[in-house]
């Protein structure tokens, strides 16, 4: 049964039901809805929610609630993103699974709370110290809110790495129809983890290798994982691309603004599509070249300076123009906007 | 005849610089391997090593998971109590030992050692306190004493420019929560055989589930203070435990839960989130002119528009159609502007936000001022006449006209101004009628005492509507 609900709750159910047990998190706007969720249902559910003293603490729980083999997630916006930086290096250096949740707004520093795109490279590639990455999905809906977030700690389980859901403000915060899953997933004993038992007693959760050949070893299986990801894991929406000579690519709320751009744009006979990636990393560039096959140009639209077009045009080699499409500071481009701008270039 | 052997608690050999190796890495006259030693012996002597999981720290002590024979995480500095914090959430019966040093737990890692006691967290803290970096090479501690030569105070530590040596058990002593908190030293064998008994003492704490459990150790740092291993140890009884009082400052009785609410099984956790299996049910309906229809409800916030959009949303969905709601607020939550944008569609919603209305429904002067450009050609404006003195000047648009607040005030709660207004385009536009309003109302409201009354603030919707239609 569908329902209307916020995606910053929906997060909080799906969650729930992909078998999180721990919630560690503080307050922000625009992410504090899904502690406010948190709070009740984990806490009711005798699960466990506590609000720490600050993000750099909230992010260190996670690592010692991972390494104890549970369920673990937090949520933050941006500038939190970036107090948790240092922690976030050291759970994808000890292989420590969890899910981190930014409903991004804007920046450099306060910023404000209007949605923005800015943590891109924040998030993507990295942000912390080192050779690592997290699993990054980008959810668009409050439906996909709750998707990504029931199926997100499988995937940090399955790997062994943080999973991101990288929202926005929009995304958080609107509300829209939801339906959920009935079956509630459950974390299995991991050979790994701490258990607080004979059986785990030799389990070290551990980023430190003195030894330099050791730690390049280490970094070298780390890459083999991500290498693993980037082979099973892309995820992407192509709408409109099969003969389009224009395609547009966007993630998050900018892919609902250009979803509206193309079908005006359409009704117009002009041949635009959108590809919209899914998950950041793994960048989904198999599908992309398939979504470029027949275009003319890619126009990026994203609310940053060209975070995700960098790697667009990696993906695509650089075989067609792309353009970029920018919006910053939290303004958020309306239909007409965006159409103006793509009439410029085409 | 006394057989001494090394505690269960502890490897046969320490792996740490190859392996056989029976030594430990850390430097002649250091007091890091009596202290490892008087945990070790405990752990064993208490048959917990099983359940020990160890925080080590950065600092020397970042390579305690070489000697223990048991779990251990190696923490970010200074975070080990947050991590702690977490691991006791997961696993209540594990015995938790953070072993952080000065600079660690006194430094970066001063707020979460804060708030981790004022939680009174289950946890054993050691914290080793030598007035030096030593990991580092010897710079300055939050605890180096005014005039120490460091590397970074090569004049001394001066309280112009470095600030006091912290007094961290004294700190904590503040807190409530703590139950035990106790400063011992290494510099005399007296004081070994009293950190013995605090060490003991704030493990047993943790077995017995009783709060969190401190002990500071005065330690000696012979290679980094630049002295002989016996000079150290004079040094730090003459100097350190002269400005660190060693004692006990608190020792008391506690009980420290794990959870309020009981662990909900699957079906009663779907019941919480409000899942039911049941399918939507294809009610009747018209279909969306144009097949989708956008909305923006506006005024000043405290009048409801918020609630309102939602519930207009609601009506959608269970009507079979998607929605999307998105709220925009001025930056007061009430007073200020604030305006909702409602999306209905017959598919797949694009941009959930509505520059260009179809049906826009205004409470104030400014919605109006603000968004009646922006109505498309065709499309309605839903006036509230009571608040609203003035008339829409476009004349390609469908202007109505309700005194919704004087209807809102007969019906007897001026709040309910919003609800006739959206009664008003449940009956002109059709897409949503006010049956279904009726029937979603109840479920929409936050407080049951309105029900209600906002269900009389639709009946007089329909009436006014009846009495003046479009």
């Amino acid at each position: 049964m569908k329902r209307l609900m916020k995606g910053n709750d929906a997060i909080v159910h799906g969650a729930l039901l992909g078998g999180a047990t721990h919630f560690f998190g503080y307050p922000i706007t625009p992410a504090s809805e899904v502690a406010h969720a948190a709070a009740y249902y984990f806490t009711k559910s005798g699960r466990h929610f506590l609000q720490a003293e600050s993000e750099v603490s909230a992010i260190n729980m996670l690592f010692g609630a991972g390494a104890a083999g549970a369920r673990v997630m937090t949520a933050s916006s941006s500038p939190g993103i970036a107090l948790m930086s240092e922690g976030i290096s050291y759970i994808a250096g000890s292989q420590v699974p969890c899910v981190i949740v930014n409903v991004q707004r804007a920046g450099p520093g306060l910023g404000n709370i209007w949605p923005e795109q800015g943590d891109y490279n924040m998030v993507v590639k990295g942000g912390g110290n080192g050779c690592y990455k997290c699993i990054v999905l980008a959810p668009n809906s409050a439906q996909e809110m709750a998707d990504c977030s029931y199926k997100a700690f499988g995937l940090a389980d399955k790997y062994r790495v943080p999973v991101f859901i990288l929202s926005d403000a929009y995304i958080g915060q609107m509300m829209e129809a939801v339906s959920f899953p009935t079956r509630v997933k459950e974390a299995k004993r991991n050979d790994w983890a701490i258990y607080a038992d004979g059986k785990s007693r030799k389990s070290w959760v551990k980023s430190i290798l003195m030894n330099q050949n050791q730690q390049q070893e280490y970094n070298i299986l780390l890459q083999n994982i991500y290498k693993e990801i980037e082979d099973n894991e892309q995820d992407s929406e192509n709408y409109h691309t099969e003969d389009a000579e224009i395609v547009l690519s966007a993630f998050g709320i900018c892919s609902r603004i250009c979803l509206t751009v193309v079908r005006e744009l359409r009704k117009e006979g002009i041949k635009i599509g959108l590809f919209r990636p899914k998950t950041l990393f793994p960048f989904p560039n198999r599908e992309l070249n398939k979504a470029v096959d027949n275009a003319k140009k890619m126009i990026v639209v994203e609310l940053n300076n060209g975070q995700m077009s960098a790697d667009i045009q990696l993906g695509i080699k650089n075989r067609i123009p792309v353009i970029n499409c920018n919006w910053y500071g939290g303004y958020v481009p309306t239909v007409n906007e965006v159409i103006e701008k793509i009439k410029k270039d085409i | 005849m006394i057989k001494h052997q090394k505690p269960e608690a502890f490897y046969d050999t320490f792996e740490r610089k190859g392996p056989g190796q029976k030594t430990t890495h850390y430097c002649p006259g250091c007091g890091h391997g009596t202290v490892h030693k008087l945990i070790g012996e405990a752990l064993s002597d208490f048959d917990i090593a099983d359940k020990a999981v160890f925080l080590a720290p950065v600092g020397c002590g970042v390579f305690i998971y070489y000697y223990f024979n048991s779990a251990s995480i190696q923490c970010a500095h200074g975070r080990a109590p947050a991590t702690g914090t977490a691991i006791k959430r997961v696993h209540d019966d594990s015995i938790v030992i953070s072993y952080q040093g000065d600079g660690d737990l006194g430094g970066i890692g001063a707020s979460e050692i804060v708030h981790a006691a004022n939680r009174g967290e289950n946890l054993t803290v050691i914290f080793i306190n030598n007035a030096i970096y030593g990991m580092t090479g010897g710079q300055m501690a939050p605890t180096t004493l005014l005039g120490q030569k460091t590397k970074t105070t090569p004049f001394g530590r001066d309280k112009d420019i470095d600030g006091m040596p912290l007094r961290i058990s004294e700190l904590l002593n503040t807190m409530e929560a703590p139950v035990f908190i106790e400063r011992t030293t290494l510099g005399t064998p007296k004081g070994v055989m009293n950190t013995r008994k605090a060490i003991r003492k704030a493990i047993q704490n943790q077995k017995d589930k009783k709060g969190f459990s401190f002990v500071e150790i005065l330690a000696p740092c012979p290679i980094n203070w630049k002295m002989t291993p016996v000079d150290a140890r004079k040094w730090l009884r003459e100097n350190l435990e002269k400005f660190y009082e060693v004692k006990n400052f608190r020792d008391k009785d506690g009980e420290k839960q794990s959870g309020k609410y009981p662990w909900m099984e699957n079906a009663e956790l779907l019941e919480l989130l409000d899942i039911v299996k049941e399918k939507d049910k294809q009610t009747t309906r018209k279909t969306i002119k144009n097949g989708e229809e956008k909305v923006k409800i506006a005024g000043f916030g405290g009048q409801g528009i918020m609630s309102v959009g939602v519930l207009l949303s609601n009506c959608a969905i269970k009507k079979g159609m998607e929605s999307t709601w998105l709220p925009s607020y001025g930056p007061e939550m009430r007073g200020g502007t604030a305006n909702a944008s409602v999306v209905i569609a017959e598919e797949q919603i694009g941009t959930p936000v509505v520059d260009y209305p179809d049906t826009l429904i205004t409470m104030t002067i400014p919605a109006l001022n603000t968004f009646e450009k922006n109505v498309n050609p065709g499309g309605l404006i839903i006036v509230n006449s009571s608040l609203i003195n003035r008339k829409v000047q476009r004349d390609d648009v469908n202007v109505y006209y309700v005194p919704a607040t004087e209807l809102a005030n007969k019906v007897g709660l001026t709040a309910t101004a919003a609800v006739i207004m959206l009664g008003i385009y449940a009956q002109i536009k059709g897409i949503i009628d006010t049956d279904i309003l009726k029937l979603i109302l109840p479920q929409s409201l936050s407080k049951a005492k309105y029900v209600e009354i906002n269900l009389k603030a639709i009946d007089a919707a329909e009436e006014y509507y009846k009495n003046n239609p479009l």
